[in-house]
């Protein structure tokens, strides 16, 4: 299956100064491809540069060096197409969940046209009956689910997802996997997840981005060719989980020596 | 709660004031005062110790009115309780006062009257208070609305362009500290009439803190939402409208409230200064008279006036506002 290319990062980095004036490379050398209508994990330990990443995909920061492409252009600020959703909460807190995700309509002007579809995406993320409620009042889970209606109601080309079911019990968090994988497959939205989850980054995506801090730069990428639906408890889906987890494992250990001086 | 018990504390809540009107039909008139009688219309007069029973009557109506409203809900049923006491104890004071200054003629007269000489100056000129209440209250409602809207106006454009920032917060600073009324000379020589030198300095001195707070507010808008707002597709007029604008609500409201403070001040200070009309006017001219009781009669209808005013604030912010961590119900 070869696909067109949707995003196409070349030899990017990304240093930031801090406040005592040093330097901190959040990403280095990066080189990577992302296929149109993909699902790609990133994963790796905290501080390995996945939200500075991210960022650079969305348009939200710009790199030191080197390029990224979108369809063969440079990325000017940020665009609903790509939508966004971020690590920490995010919804207006000055808004229902219901005008929360309208928001995302509005904010483009065109929520005259598409009314309708904000109850479509409430029943989609199951809060109904939560439509009049503001984010102070719903739980974390159900915030970053408003959070994630609000992007896609914009129907993005690509989804960019930084660690979107941190916050969520198992439970929902299989329901909303489920969900995530449902909707890629009808829009052939391309899907970036940032996750912490081994077997989440496994369950959902074709590849998985092993990435490794000091600097930020990815250490492996894996080609997950299992077909879906998959099943968590399958032999070589456990497989896998132990290999993912052994190269992370040593991703985490390289900066090791920072530790011990 | 037991309705029994209930009954029993809202029975307290007015034997107070029942206490009050019993001390003024039965506590006898030891101190020789005038008294008059005051047509209301072609067949009903009043002295003003009947005048001062009604107003208690009255009291003690709202108060059983209020009782009786409060009982359906837990949370107005423990807010009426907890006042009980004080109502109570206020009852009594009116009633020690009626006593001191009335019956017995005790205070230092004519500084401290009685409670029902107090009421009389409404059955003598009750027509005059009103309009001058009526001055004051347009006064404040054009000054205050302009201050505040001017205040919101320059705030959001201080808060959100640096170059005006630069340029204007300074002078915001300086001139927010000068008392509005310092500027009363200039304001009755430059506007046509003392009602708009009035509006003037009561625009000043609501402008200043509102614009104050107004910014602060802009400026500090978290720069996650400007990015969620960024990813949706917002141009500037939503970031400034629907993400700057609704983030500083909270501080907006809270110049207003302090706004509302000075407004009230600058208002009775210029109308003492220099108004046709007005309840500072009024007290300006009862006290070249000697006539405190009409200065208190002006004193308690600011006090009534001035708090339905902060109560009709009050319920804006809490609607507008609905949306903070424990306001919502
Ligand atoms: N705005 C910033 N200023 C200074 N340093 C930053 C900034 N943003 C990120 N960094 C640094 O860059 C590095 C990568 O940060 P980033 O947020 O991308 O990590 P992450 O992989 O998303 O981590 P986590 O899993 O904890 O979210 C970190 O060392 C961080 O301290
Ligand atoms: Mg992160």
């Amino acid at each position: 299956m070869s696909r067109e290319i949707l995003f196409e990062i070349k030899d990017v980095n990304r240093t930031y100064v801090d406040t005592n004036d040093s330097t901190v490379e959040a990403l280095k050398n990066i080189n990577l491809s992302i296929k149109k209508g993909e699902f790609i994990s990133i994963i790796g330990p905290s501080g390995c540069g996945k939200t500075t990443l991210l960022r650079l995909l969305a348009g939200l920061d710009v790199q030191e060096s080197g390029t990224i492409l979108l369809e063969g252009e440079e990325i000017k600020g940020p665009h609903p197409a790509r939508g966004y959703v971020f690590q920490q909460s995010s919804l207006f807190p000055w808004l229902t969940v219901e005008k929360n995700i309208a928001s995302g309509l509005k904010a483009r002007g065109v929520y005259k046209q598409n009314k309708e579809e904000v109850s479509q995406y409430i029943k989609l993320i199951g809060l109904n009956g939560f439509e009049k409620t503001y984010p102070h009042q719903i739980s974390g889970g159900m915030a970053q689910r408003v959070a994630i209606a609000r992007a896609l109601i914009n129907h993005p080309v690509a989804l960019l997802m930084d660690e979107p079911m941190g916050a969520l019990d198992a439970f929902t968090r299989a329901d909303l996997q489920d969900k995530l994988l449902e909707l890629w497959k009808e829009n052939d939205t391309t899907m970036i997840l940032v996750t912490h989850d081994v077997d989440e980054a496994l369950y959902l995506s074709d590849r998985v981005v092993i990435m490794s801090p000091r600097p930020g730069k990815i250490s492996e990428v894996l080609n997950v060719t299992l077909p879906k639906p998959r099943q968590r408890s399958s032999t070589d889906f456990t497989a896998m989980r132990n290999s993912i987890l052994e190269k992370l494992h040593l991703a985490s250990e390289i900066q090791q020596p920072e530790y011990t001086i | 709660m037991s309705i029994i018990k209930y009954i029993e504390l809202s029975a307290v809540s007015v034997a107070g004031f029942l206490a009050a009107i019993f001390v003024n039909l039965f506590f006898k008139q030891v101190a020789e005062i005038e008294i008059n009688t005051y047509p209301i219309n072609s067949s009903v007069s009043l002295t003003a110790d009947q005048a001062y029973r009604f107003v208690l009557l009255g009291l003690i109506l709202i108060y059983i009115a209020a009782a009786v409203y409060s009982y359906r809900n837990e949370e107005r049923r423990k807010k009426f309780l907890s006042r009980v006491p004080f109502r109570f104890v206020i009852g009594l004071t009116v009633a020690l006062w009626d006593i001191l200054g009335t019956k017995l003629l005790l205070l230092p007269q004519p500084f401290f009257p009685g409670p029902s000489r107090i009421i009389e100056s409404f059955l003598m000129e009750g027509d005059y208070i009103f309009q001058n209440t009526l001055y004051s209250l347009r006064l404040f409602t054009v000054g205050f609305t302009l201050g505040v809207a001017f205040g919101v106006g320059t705030g959001i454009l201080i808060g959100w362009f640096p170059k005006v920032y630069y340029w204007i917060y300074p002078v915001l600073k300086i001139t927010g500290v000068i008392p509005a009324v310092a500027w009363m000379p200039f304001a009755l020589t430059l506007l046509p009439t003392p009602f708009w030198a009035a509006v003037f300095l009561i625009v000043i001195c609501a402008w200043f803190p509102v614009a104050f707070l107004t910014a602060q507010g802009i400026a500090s808008t978290p720069k996650i939402h400007f990015e969620v707002a960024g990813t949706l597709g917002a141009k500037t007029p939503y970031l400034v409208l629907h993400v700057a604008i609704p983030h500083a609500m909270p501080q907006i409201f809270t110049g207003i409230s302090s706004a509302n403070g000075f407004a009230f001040t600058t208002l009775v200070m210029s109308e003492m200064l220099g108004q046709p009309g007005g309840l500072g006017y009024y007290i300006n001219a009862s006290k070249v008279w000697s006539a405190y009781y009409k200065v208190f009669a002006a004193i308690i209808v600011m006090a009534v006036l001035f708090s339905a005013i902060m109560k009709v604030i009050g319920a804006i912010q809490n609607r507008v506002l609905r949306w903070q961590r424990g306001l919502v119900k």
